[in-house]
């Protein structure tokens, strides 16, 4: 009998404010540790919390991005527990009231088709500082650099049905918050973090027990701990077992799951509002404001591109997974006057640059007034598909004027039809039994001249007179 | 307060809490209670849930949900930086630091 996989998945985005959540501190990445905490962040007796207006705006930003409820009225409240990295004893989190509620978001699937994808709410919270085991003997060291650095927690609704479709989404959001610029989304260094909740069931069935695997930090990993986890719920299930609710870790190096040792006390957080802080009321204007500020999102110029520039909904969809890249891909395309061209060009030769020397495309050696100097001069004719792969390199090593150098380098394409003769001459006069081949009608054998012609000049004839020219001499 | 104790208490009143219930709320709040002091905390925490239990009996359909008594908004901050690094002064309150760190005994989850 089959199973049916259902996934909601949590995902914290870190806000890409300057200063933390309730107080002024600092919250830039990689500073010595400790020196970004102070006495509101190590909760000294007396400090108050006063809310960053920014990361409010932002958690907006968010809301109306995915066509979500924004409340009018949010209350923040405290969830108690007890941790080295958490010297409240709370974490000022929103449980009732957040700031967004429920929205929507669209993923794309391998075949071709949308599905939406249910967010229950977003609330707004602080970051925890770092615990570092390994360091001491028979200490924990605490950095607090972190703890109160502002978060978005993104619930979505258990509609999830495959690891594909929870990483689809995943990849969704991290574009999303990256076109909105609240948060770099970096699952490497934690500014977007996913716990995922995976039960199964039979069809139809009610919905299974869930686990929920706590942290996972890359999108690989994500689709890896889900597979792991399906496959051990339909183990314990088919053998007559029973799903224990409880919290797991995903462990890459073994590829597994494993229960989260000793919580003695099952998570009892004994919520209540933050009597710190007054309930916060988001007016039209600044919903308004916010609104007026918005990008054009990743779905509206998919949609574009696919409209303005003819793409394919998969080249669309490539091209606007990064603002940086839709951005590049459109300046190339305006540039030079061929959209489907340059959406080659940007999709496969500079990503495959870039993937190969590991950068960014706003890291690209090649801008994309350069790229589109290439793609124009493929389009006027000046120099070919295969010659301008030659130019490519060059730009990706540094240079930048196409013209310049497309003359120094000679790589200007052959067109004037009395060269293209003489070449044409010469490669019949010296591949004699295959002209002659040729002649007797085995048609495959001009491949094998036109070849020898394009080798001849150094890639620089034009393919298309060279194969006339070709047909027209061995014409029998 | 511990909204499952609340709860599990509202079907059957006026039962004061047991000796477990005042063990699990003070290793959630991580106080300790010694078996001599129990009886005085079940009593007097019992009173206070009675003093809830007396609200909950209000009818207050309609009422909106008071979150905080102050009848004012949360003003907002401008996303600035204004504290700046003073972490030499701070970790010398901490009973042990290293490094940088604060050093609290081995915690391992």
């Amino acid at each position: 009998m089959e199973w049916e996989t259902v996934i909601g998945l949590e995902v914290h985005v870190q806000l890409s404010t300057r200063s933390k959540l309730f107080s002024g501190t600092s919250t830039a990445f990689g500073a010595a540790p400790n020196s970004q905490a102070n006495i509101y962040d190590l909760a000294m007796p007396g400090t108050l919390p006063v809310l960053n207006g920014e990361a409010l705006r932002m958690a907006v930003r968010f809301g109306l991005a995915i066509n979500a409820e924004i409340s009018r009225k949010s209350v923040f409240d405290r969830k108690n527990y007890f941790y080295p990295d958490l010297p409240k004893g709370y974490q000022t989190s929103q449980l009732e009231f957040p700031t967004v509620g429920r929205g929507a978001i669209v993923i794309h699937l391998d075949d071709g088709s949308e599905k939406e994808i249910g967010v229950t709410r977003a609330h707004m919270e602080e970051d925890a500082g770092k615990s570092l085991h390994e360091e001491f003997a028979t200490d924990s060291g605490i950095d607090l650099n972190r703890a109160g650095t502002p978060l978005l927690e993104i619930v979505s609704e258990p509609d999830l049905r495959s690891a594909g479709e929870a990483v689809a989404y995943l990849k969704k959001l991290h574009s999303i918050v990256r076109y909105l610029d609240i948060s770099d989304g970096d699952m490497s260094q934690g500014s977007m973090r996913c716990d995922a909740n995976v039960s199964i069931r039979r069809p139809g069935a009610e919905l299974g027990t869930r686990t929920e695997i706590k942290n996972v930090n890359s999108f690989r990993f994500v689709e890896k701990a889900i597979h792991y986890e399906v496959r051990r719920q339909q183990d314990v299930l088919e053998d007559g077992g029973t799903i224990v609710q409880e919290t797991r870790l995903y462990d890459s190096v073994r590829d597994e799951t494993r229960p989260m040792r000793g919580k003695e006390v099952a998570n009892d957080y004994r919520y209540f509002p933050e009597p710190d802080l007054l309930p916060v009321v988001i007016d039209e204007e600044l919903i308004e404001q916010v609104r007026a500020g918005l990008p054009e999102l990743p779905d509206a110029r998919r949609q574009r591109f696919r409209e303005e520039f003819g793409l394919s909904d998969y080249d669309a969809g490539v091209l606007t997974a990064s603002r940086e890249a839709a951005d590049y891909f459109e300046q190339t395309a305006s540039a030079c006057g061929d959209a489907k061209l340059a959406a080659n060009w940007v999709s496969v030769e500079l990503q495959g640059l870039l993937n190969r020397e590991n950068l960014s495309i706003a890291e690209s050696p090649i801008n994309a007034p350069s790229l589109a100097g290439l793609i124009s001069r493929i389009k006027d004719g000046t120099i070919s598909g295969k010659i301008a792969k030659t130019v490519f390199e060059h730009l990706a090593g540094g240079e930048t004027d196409v013209d310049e150098l497309i003359e120094r380098e000679g790589l200007r394409q052959v067109t004037d039809t009395g060269e293209i003769e003489k070449l044409v001459a010469r490669v019949i006069a010296e591949n004699a039994p295959q002209a002659q081949q040729y002649r007797d009608g085995r048609q495959q054998v001009l491949g094998y001249l036109v070849g020898q012609a394009m080798k001849l000049s150094r890639g620089k004839a034009n393919p298309a007179q060279v194969n006339q020219l070709l047909r027209e001499k061995l014409q029998p | 307060m511990n909204l499952g104790i609340i709860r599990a208490r509202e079907a059957n009143l006026p039962q004061p809490l047991n000796t477990p219930e005042i063990d699990k709320i003070a290793t959630l709040a991580r106080l300790r209670v010694s078996p001599g002091e129990a009886g005085e905390v079940a009593a007097r925490i019992s009173e206070i849930l009675g003093l809830i239990d007396q609200m909950r009996a209000v009818d207050t359909d309609g009422v909106e949900p008071l979150a905080h008594p102050l009848d004012a908004v949360q003003r907002l901050r401008a996303d600035e930086v204004s504290e700046t690094d003073r972490r030499e002064e701070l970790l010398a309150l901490a009973p042990a630091s290293r490094d940088g760190l604060f050093l609290v005994p081995k915690v391992i989850e």
